[in-house]
């Protein structure tokens, strides 16, 4: 039971701190459930990311339901659900009752770039940790040249760059396979 | 509901999706869903998620939030949950370490993606054209317009998150603070 209240409380604590899309998420998710909690390893939370990228749904929400199932059965699934959805769901009550002009405040504006400022520098944490976790070979960096370009030059949408990634996968263990019969 | 079962992606993806569900059922006008969308993203959490629970309670006061955010979510859940059951007796399976295999580098993409994104809006000035840096002197044009103020925190929160225990709530927190000082001197 006080595992259930502590996945909820610090799922709580990264979802009212999640700015800037879920991915920004990793480094709180790293020091609170890695470092302090050892619930997961690093390895185990890189391999959470990638895949609730690979499906459907917001990145934040996918991973904390992977790692409350993961740590505390479908009541841990449920309970860092709720607990990462919450702070979301009463900030934006509250915005939505009371400052619906808030955005014009320049005061709000600022703090609003200085967080930005620090999301870049947990983002490219981020990407340092999934790096080094996901490329251990040379192929690795060219496929993620070729997504860039696709993601950025060509606009093409994410789902279809992740498909590939599972279609290189995927061929990658057929080669495997027809290798190990003609053997 | 069904928005979250296609909201691929993040939650950019999905904005075009909410768009025209909204303007079947007529539940808020164009200039609103703008405003709902920029709230969205300056609040913290999935802006899928913040979207939905302002439309719904725009739409249908505190249950309707309550029933929007849960559409929003079910989906993932019921998906994620059955996925997780099955990865947890698969994972070591070559065939799901090669899959993992190429979408990590892809993710990583991903990731460097978001990081230009908010690099665009953040750290340069507005106005800003690709199309202008084109020219001979594209390094003079870039310097132009570079903000060097959010340089500064994203230099410093990087420099602390990587050598300092530094919890990243408090960075965030910091960043924060110093932007709304630096914005009572008149510097952002």
């Amino acid at each position: 039971m006080k595992k259930i209240l502590v996945l909820f409380w610090t799922f709580f604590k990264i979802g009212s701190f999640t700015f800037g899309g879920g991915f920004a998420m990793i480094p709180l998710i790293e020091r609170e459930i890695v470092d302090k909690k050892k619930w997961i390893s690093q390895n185990d939370m890189i391999d959470i990311l990638t895949i609730s990228q690979s499906f459907p749904g917001a990145v934040a929400v996918n991973s904390a339901i992977f790692i409350g199932r993961r740590v505390g059965g479908y009541t841990g699934a449920l309970s860092a659900l709720l607990g990462v959805i919450l702070p979301s769901f009463l900030i934006i009550i509250l915005v939505a009752r009371v400052f619906t002009y808030i955005s014009d405040i320049g005061a709000v504006k600022a703090a609003l770039k200085g967080i930005s400022s620090a999301v870049i520098a947990l983002l490219i944490i981020t990407a340092i940790r999934v790096g080094k976790a996901g490329i251990k070979d040379k192929i690795g960096p060219f496929i993620t040249i070729i997504a860039l370009l696709l993601l950025l030059a060509a606009g093409i949408h994410p789902i279809y760059v992740v498909m590939l990634g599972i279609v290189l996968g995927l061929t990658r263990y057929g080669i495997k396979i027809i290798r190990k019969k003609k053997k | 509901m069904k928005i979250g079962l296609f909201s691929f992606g993040g939650g950019y993806g999905m904005i075009p999706l909410i768009g025209r569900e909204i303007a079947v059922h007529n539940w808020l006008t164009g200039q609103e869903f703008v405003n709902i969308i920029s709230i969205s993203e300056m609040t913290p959490g999935p802006i899928a998620v913040n979207t939905a629970t302002f439309i719904g309670y725009k739409a249908g006061g505190i249950p309707g939030g309550i029933l929007a955010t849960t559409g929003v979510v079910l989906p993932s859940l019921i998906l994620i949950l059955s996925i997780s059951f099955f990865l947890s007796r698969f994972q070591n399976q070559p065939i799901i370490k090669d899959t993992l295999y190429g979408i990590r580098p892809v993710v990583l993409a991903l990731i460097i993606q978001a990081a230009i994104f908010v690099s665009k809006s953040t750290l340069f000035k507005e106005g800003m054209n690709i199309k202008a840096m084109l020219n001979l002197n594209a390094i003079g044009y870039l310097l132009e317009f570079i903000n060097p103020i959010t340089i500064a925190i994203t230099v410093i929160s990087l420099v602390t998150l990587l050598f300092t225990r530094i919890h990243p709530i408090l960075v965030i927190l910091a960043a924060g603070a110093i932007g709304v000082a630096l914005h009572f001197i008149g510097v952002l």
